[in-house]
């Protein structure tokens, strides 16, 4: 019996979820020009903000920078659930399953796709906030790193809407879970630092919200600089729903990929 | 369903408001997204209210209330929209253009659907909105005056989705329906008052009608009744365009029926 | 006796809160054969395949395919089996061609082999020009053929067709069954075929097991079963429309009535071509003038009806329903 090698199979898989994904504009241009609208939307309404006493920063854009990078993952969470839903809404899981594939390979496979965009997204928003904004404050270095930790972000919710396609079957539960995920970026520190929030309630989900630290850690360094605690939490949470999540989508893959 | 105008809108309106309320999927989001930006920036954003320059006596709940009451009544029109678009791709409208005599009433009956789907949505926000501490100092003709003009951008947003799901028939027209409305309400006086908006966006709710009936609101529930004339009379002036605007999507939706 | 390339005993399937969608089939396909497996919609056929494939383990018995054990030896199964299956199973945001890339790789062929293969499979399937288009693209017919090839691309010697020709036009499906054949004739590849259109069956299959409710209610060769039935059909197409419904009267003493032509009547003679004088005599008698008159073979329909009590067109709607139970079943 012939069997393509792990990497092997990894690497056409891998391209075949960098193809489809970049061959739906209907897809990727909404996860760049949305979150773009309204971070020049908000920047410019809520630059008043910036007087409050206590507030970081005079630029409500530099402030507000840090928002795309999740969205865009909010966006990346839905083209990766649909993509995968779509897949076994058609069959073509089971077309693969009568492949010699490895379940591994299909994972990975798929995570592809997520970070290729993941990555348009994450240089198209330094890109726009290093032409519009007053730069990175902590410099080249430290726009890689808000790379990397966008793409960990894009992986976390990427895997979560994997997770919803795979236990569901179902497109429409992809979509219905959607809102949820802007909810989780509501009721965080998006539109105010935390110590600025006034109503108790909000303020604590805030702090127990793991995305108000995804943000706050991408702020750090657009703002501030390099602020290790800042930067800590952040991977943390980011890495740490990461993990939780694919290993939820490989459980869930485990399900659907019912194979004797 | 041969009758007369109001015999058609009331078939037609009936059909949609039931569709409605037994679809949770139609429901819930219609719920869900105006409740989520209250909270999360009644919530979120409540020390806004501290900038210098804000002065808006009633707090920022109420504030924030205002574009929400004006969110929740456009959308609302626009998901009509989508229900109208919903139909033709089913088919289900050219029996209604088949088997009613008045076909104004079909859109009459659309904007019944939108009117009750409104009521039930405003409803239920003002609800929450009372218990997380909404503070109306408006009296009962401010109220009056606030929810009339609830209704007829309510109206101007239903004929709008219409006219464009009536020539285009089809679910795919969805973006040309939310991306108008969309930038309507956020290029406006959103989070700030109008004197506290900088840049581009300044420039922008300057020219924005949407501005005007915005602030007319506030003024309603601030007790402080502002730009009442113009505000009606820039709602209703597109009310009025966009009603001919419905009323070219029909013709279009008749002749290709 | 030489392995069969696919043989089942005692095989089960049930899904949660249904009945059994299998309910202990035993079945033998010898190696070269074509084997049609016909039932209406809901009978069993795609999940008898889904478990030969290894897609789905089953609730209890044993299969062989290609020599190995369905449940303890899936990856070896899956080496020697090629399936196409009821969905066209394609992502339309990828071209034909890299479809065959994408396959090919997966099942370790590579290079200038693949890119033979993948050549040699455009070719046979008639889709050379199209193969650098995007599937989602494609006609219904285009996509099933390039769900053949794809299904064929390791060379298998046993192929699994799931109604492969629903939907599609008759050239289509003609193109297809001509495919099919020079498979099963050229290459010696063993083909399981599900399909709900008798025709198919007939023209196809080497030998048809007839499936209802999850049971094998009759196997043997096309001529063979109908052989076991010899009642054929007679329609009768009165002169005046206003006579059908006395027609369908006087039809009705000599038989079950049958499906006919929308101007006809029809019965299944319930002692054969020997009732057909009487027939006529009895329309004579009843001054009911005849158009067209044809007396029909028996079908594989009167071969289910024989087994079932059901016509098999009949079947296909009070299937539908339970069908749709286990889908959400499982």
């Amino acid at each position: 019996m012939r069997r393509a090698t792990l990497l092997v199979q990894v690497g056409v898989l891998a391209r075949r979820s960098v193809v489809r994904t970049l061959r739906q504009p209907a897809m990727v241009v909404p996860s760049l020009v949305f979150p773009l609208m309204l971070l020049s939307i908000n920047a410019s309404g809520l630059d008043s903000a910036t007087k409050l006493p206590g507030f970081p920063t005079d630029s409500y854009f530099q402030f507000a920078l840090a928002i795309p990078f999740v969205q865009g993952a909010l966006f990346s969470a839905n083209s990766a659930g649909t993509n995968v839903a779509s897949d076994i809404e058609s069959g073509f899981l089971n077309r693969l399953a009568l492949t010699p594939l490895r379940r591994l390979a299909l994972m990975v496979g798929q995570l592809a796709g997520i970070l290729a965009l993941g990555l348009i997204q994450a240089v198209t928003f330094v890109l726009i906030g290093v032409a519009f904004g007053d730069g990175i404050a902590a410099g080249v270095d430290g726009a890689v790193v808000i790379v990397v930790l966008s793409l960990v972000i894009s992986l976390a919710f990427g895997c979560i809407g994997a997770f919803v396609a795979l236990r569901s079957g179902s497109g429409e539960a992809v979509q219905g879970v959607f809102p949820l995920f802007f909810a989780a970026l509501f009721l965080s520190s998006m539109a105010l630092p935390r110590d600025l929030i006034e109503t108790d309630w909000f303020r604590t989900v805030a702090t127990w919200n793991p995305v108000s630290y995804m943000l706050e850690a991408i702020r750090s360094l657009v703002i501030e600089g390099w602020d290790g605690e800042a930067l800590a939490l952040g991977f943390a949470c980011a890495g740490g729903l990461a993990l939780i999540a694919m290993l939820a989508a490989s459980a869930a893959l485990r399900t659907r990929l019912v194979r004797t | 369903m041969s009758g007369g105008f109001w015999s058609v809108a009331r078939a037609v309106a009936w059909r949609n408001i039931h569709s409605f309320f037994t679809n949770p999927a139609i429901v819930v989001p219609s719920l869900l997204f105006p409740m989520f930006f209250f909270t999360a920036f009644a919530g979120g954003l409540s020390r806004v209210d501290q900038v210098p320059g804000f002065d808006y006596q009633s707090g920022y709940t109420t504030f924030v209330y205002g574009f929400v009451l004006l969110q929740a009544s456009t959308f609302g029109g626009i998901f009509t929209g989508f229900s109208v678009a919903r139909d033709f791709e089913s088919g289900f409208s050219r029996r209604l253009l088949l088997a009613a005599r008045n076909h104004g009433g079909i859109v009459g009956g659309y904007w019944l659907a939108a009117l009750t789907r409104a009521i039930f949505t405003v409803s239920v926000i003002t609800t929450v909105a009372l218990i997380a501490g909404l503070d109306v100092n408006g009296n009962a003709i401010d109220l009056v005056g606030l929810y009339s003009l609830a209704v007829v951008v309510n109206a101007a947003a239903m004929l709008f989705g219409t006219g464009i799901a009536m020539r285009l028939r089809t679910m795919q027209a969805g973006p040309l329906m939310q991306v108008p409305a969309f930038l309507l309400l956020f290029l406006a006086p959103v989070w700030v008052p109008f004197d506290l908006l900088t840049g581009w966006v300044k420039g922008a709710a300057s020219f924005n009608p949407i501005t005007l009936v915005l602030e007319a609101g506030r003024g309603f529930l601030a007790g402080d009744p502002t730009k009442v004339l113009p505000a009606f009379g820039v709602a209703l002036l597109i009310a009025a365009v966009t009603a001919m605007w419905a009323r070219g999507g029909l013709r279009s939706a008749e002749r290709a029926a | 006796m030489s392995e069969a390339a696919i043989e089942a005993t005692e095989l089960v399937r049930e899904f949660k809160k249904g009945p059994r969608a299998v309910d202990g089939i035993d079945l033998r396909v010898e190696a070269g054969e074509v084997y049609g497996f016909l039932g209406p919609n809901g009978a069993g056929k795609s999940t008898t395949v889904h478990m030969l494939t290894t897609l789905l383990p089953p609730t209890s018995g044993t299969a062989r395919v290609g020599g190995h054990d369905i449940v303890r030896e899936g990856p070896d199964v899956r080496a020697v089996i090629g399936a196409a299956l009821q969905e066209a199973a394609l992502d339309p945001f990828l071209t034909g061609a890299e479809h065959l890339r994408l396959q090919t790789a997966l099942h370790g062929i590579r290079g200038d082999d693949a890119k033979r293969r993948s050549r040699d499979l455009l070719a046979r399937v008639g889709l050379t020009q199209a193969a650098d288009r995007k599937v989602g693209g494609y006609s219904g017919g285009m996509k099933r053929r390039l769900d053949l090839a794809l299904a064929l691309v390791h060379e298998p010697r046993i192929l699994f067709l799931d109604e492969p020709t629903t939907g599609l036009d008759p050239q289509s499906r003609s193109a297809l069954w001509d495919e099919v054949q020079r498979l099963a004739s050229d290459s010696g590849v063993t083909v399981f075929l599900t399909t709900q259109y008798l025709e198919e069956a007939d023209v196809l299959a080497d030998r048809i097991g007839i499936i209802d409710h999850g049971r094998i209610v009759a196997e043997g060769t096309p001529e063979a079963l109908k052989a076991e039935i010899s009642r054929p059909t007679l329609e009768i197409i009165p002169a005046e429309h206003g006579e059908l419904e006395r027609t369908r009267d006087v039809l009705a003493r000599f038989g079950e009535q049958a499906t006919s032509s929308p101007k006809g009547a029809a019965v299944r003679l319930s002692q054969g071509e020997a009732q057909l004088a009487d027939v006529v005599r009895a329309l004579d008698a009843e001054d009911i003038h005849v158009h067209h008159l044809q007396l029909h073979a028996p079908t594989l329909d009167d071969v289910f009806l024989e087994k079932t009590g059901r016509s098999l067109e009949g079947a296909a709607e009070e299937e539908k329903a339970e069908a749709t139970e286990e889908v959400a079943a499982a």
